[in-house]
């Protein structure tokens, strides 16, 4: 069985058809990456995985672990494993991180996983392994943070987490080399060695050089249009996205 | 004890909304007079000064027209004759829980008054109905000189000191309500603190009213000695119940030099109460006077605590937030008015509406000719959480000297689809994003909190949070 299978995925947003037929499988440990250009239909795979409620699936489904995600709502498909690196991240005044951070680990990993000291290792080693200076915490979420410190906040997330899927949308756009570095070794440490997997939404080859997926597919017009191994990606930088329009 | 559960089915979840059976010793008729009046003052054995000041505020108050500001409408349907004014359940004031009649203990340890005063507080007064029914301070802080009373009790001990400042800050000629609490009031605190004595535990007074059509009238006086610091914390709830209730308070402070006192309020009556407060300080040179206040509960608010800076380099700051659920209008603000020179004043008002709530500001700051290098600065800001639900802002800012500086602000927002959306994905339900965004607006406020407030206030606020979502 499939970690994620994504079944004749037909779905839009107010009445425009999107995604006009998706199939995709993800099984554990692997890591597969979708590349394409704007208005592909990337974001709304990302949405409509999570459960963002503008989007409307007209047909197929959406499995974990041949469970269909449809009918849940996002924050029970986040407590099945289910997670998503925003492209932008919201802002919420008021809410600290750290307070924010322990919640969302009580409700996705458990209470005991939030309490005392262990999680508090936890935390201390995902901020050193990102960079996050201390006083960090005290911040509000997303408050008057960075580009950069958005990113790296979202992958701050996805390692105290552990999701079953990690789906990042775009947490490489607007992110310097050594940004792209840090997220990568953050999915490496939260996926790779794991039964989890991700999909990684992105524009660019360069997070890929990083993280090596196993499976690159080409999202074009709503349909994915080739699928390869890294290859796949490194033609893409090369030769842009019109060689695959005429084939 | 009962439940009133029609009524709270009607307002939701509304937690103190219980009531005892009422057991009164003297319960006045419905309706006021000045015989009404004078039977007060009699029954507690007042000094005929206070008598006088009565009666006179009580002739006052019969002429005196309504406010024409906040919600007219509301206020013209308060009957004057459809309210006990006077109401005693409990014998005298007790030092001891012990000692309090059953039932009335029985509430306080409901509502967790006993617990927190060991855990965390100087002192504590419970008053039910008119009266206050338990009374303490620690006494290390009474070695100091500290005075800590219900007001009786301290016209009672410290007549001259209580004539001195009684009315000084809060004259009965006021306004409608200020005249009313001064005719008939009974019970609140009555605090002062020598020079240099520093306070440092809050002290709590807890209002309750029980009895239906209650009209509540504490008046509290609070003197900082020069240089001394104080908190002072309130609380209040009542039972829902399909009548109206009356809480018309005055409180009076006086900050003299180098003091400060904080005053903090967490308001939760239930939404059959009209909650007509006048609160107002006096802040001498270098004194420090903060208000923070929360107005969660009532059916009508009207209140707008005030600081008058009166001497040089004094500094005023209040900080509230008020939520206006279904029936429910909060009209709260602040005024601050600069007579001194180099005095600096912060207002911070947040408000919610929900459910077709509605959340008024009305403030007003002014700087007088003579007030050089004053510095004032306001921010309000408004969240709406649905369509129907309303926030309107009336700022005034009047300033008669050039040297000031005036910063002001205001937002109002609604939440968005996308940071639900966002908070909803990390495992979060809609009503606890929607708790979490709601306590994060707050935030700048519950920090101003003594912690054991805080997390009251949010797990308040996550309740009313509760079926909020269509």
């Amino acid at each position: 069985m499939s970690l994620l299978e994504i079944k004749d995925l037909r779905a839009g947003i107010s009445g425009t058809e999107i995604l006009k037929g998706i199939n995709l499988k993800i099984g554990a440990g692997e890591i597969h990456a979708i590349m394409g250009r704007n208005g592909s239909g990337k974001t709304t795979t990302a949405n409509i995985i999570m459960g963002h409620p503008d989007f409307d699936v007209e047909a197929g489904d959406v499995l974990l672990e041949g469970e269909s995600l449809l009918e849940l709502e996002s924050w029970e498909r986040a407590r099945k494993g289910v997670f998503l690196s925003f492209q932008y991240p919201q802002a919420v005044p008021g809410l600290q991180v750290g307070n924010f951070l322990r919640k969302s680990v009580a409700s996705i990993r458990g209470e005991e996983e939030a309490k005392g000291s262990a999680f508090r290792e936890r935390l201390t080693e995902a901020m050193e392994a990102l960079d996050i200076p201390r006083t960090f915490m005290s911040r509000y979420v997303n408050d008057g943070f960075s580009g950069g410190e958005k990113k790296r906040f979202e992958i701050l997330q996805l390692m105290l987490l552990r999701p079953r899927l990690a789906v990042l949308d775009e947490t490489d756009s607007g992110l310097d080399i050594d940004g792209i570095k840090t997220v990568a070794e953050g999915v490496n440490a939260a996926i790779r060695g794991t039964d989890s997997g991700a999909l990684i939404i992105t524009h660019y080859s360069r997070i890929l050089e990083h993280v090596q997926p196993d499976m690159v597919h080409v999202l074009l017009d709503g349909k994915i249009v080739s699928s390869g191994g890294p290859e796949l990606a490194t033609k893409l930088e090369e030769k842009g996205y019109e060689w695959l329009k005429q084939e | 004890m009962e439940e009133n559960s029609d009524a709270r089915g009607a307002v939701g979840e509304y937690k103190a909304g219980w009531h005892d059976p009422e057991k009164s010793t003297i319960r006045f008729d419905f309706g006021l007079s000045e015989e009404v009046v004078r039977e007060i003052s009699n029954l507690k054995d007042e000094p005929r000064w206070m008598t006088e000041i009565r009666v006179k505020a009580f002739k006052h108050f019969s002429k005196r027209k309504m406010p024409t500001w906040g919600n007219m409408s509301m206020l013209e349907e308060i009957d004057f004759d459809k309210i006990c004014y006077y109401l005693r359940s409990s014998e005298s004031t007790k030092k001891d829980w012990d000692d309090v009649p059953e039932d009335i203990r029985n509430t306080f340890e409901r509502l967790g008054i006993p617990e927190a005063e060991q855990k965390w507080l100087s002192g504590v007064t419970a008053q039910y109905e008119s009266e206050a029914v338990y009374h303490s301070i620690r006494e290390d802080l009474e070695s100091q000189g500290v005075i800590f009373l219900d007001m009786d009790s301290g016209l009672r001990e410290y007549p001259d000191l209580v004539k001195k400042w009684f009315c000084s800050v809060v004259p009965y000629s006021d306004n409608k309500f200020s005249a009313l609490n001064t005719a008939v009031w009974s019970g609140g605190s009555f605090i002062y603190v020598p020079e240099g004595v520093h306070v440092e535990m809050p002290v709590q007074a807890y209002f309750r009213i029980n009895a239906k059509n209650m009209g509540q009238f504490e008046r509290t006086l609070i003197i900082a000695d020069k240089g001394s610091s104080i908190h002072y914390v309130e609380g209040c709830t009542a039972p829902t119940y399909s009548t109206d209730s009356l809480h018309s308070a005055i409180v009076e402070l006086i900050a003299l030099p180098g003091s400060h006192i904080r005053y903090s309020t967490i308001q939760n009556w239930s939404s059959n109460v009209y909650n007509l407060v006048t609160k107002r300080g006096i802040a001498h040179e270098k004194a420090k006077i903060e208000w923070v206040d929360g107005n969660i509960g009532s059916k009508l608010t009207m209140k707008y605590p005030a600081v008058i800076l009166k001497g040089e380099g004094s500094h005023a700051e209040v900080i509230s937030v008020a939520y206006s659920g279904a029936g429910q209008h909060q009209d709260a603000g602040a005024k601050i008015h600069h007579l001194a020179s180099n005095t600096t004043s912060k207002i911070l008002s947040k408000s919610i509406s929900k459910n077709g709530g509605r959340g008024s500001y009305r403030g007003m700051v002014t700087v007088s000719p003579k007030a050089d290098n004053c510095k004032l600065n306001v921010v309000c800001d408004a969240l709406i959480l649905d369509e129907g639900s309303r926030s309107d802002t009336y700022p005034t800012m009047e300033v008669a000297n050039s040297t000031a500086r005036c910063e002001h602000e205001a937002s109002v927002s609604k939440v968005s689809d996308e940071q639900l959306f966002y908070l909803m994905s990390r495992g979060h339900s809609e009503e606890e994003s929607l708790a979490m965004i709601v306590n994060g607006f707050f935030e700048p406020f519950t920090r101003e909190l003594p912690m054991e407030y805080a997390v009251e206030l949010n797990q308040l606020m996550a309740l009313e949070m509760e079926g909020s979502i269509g």
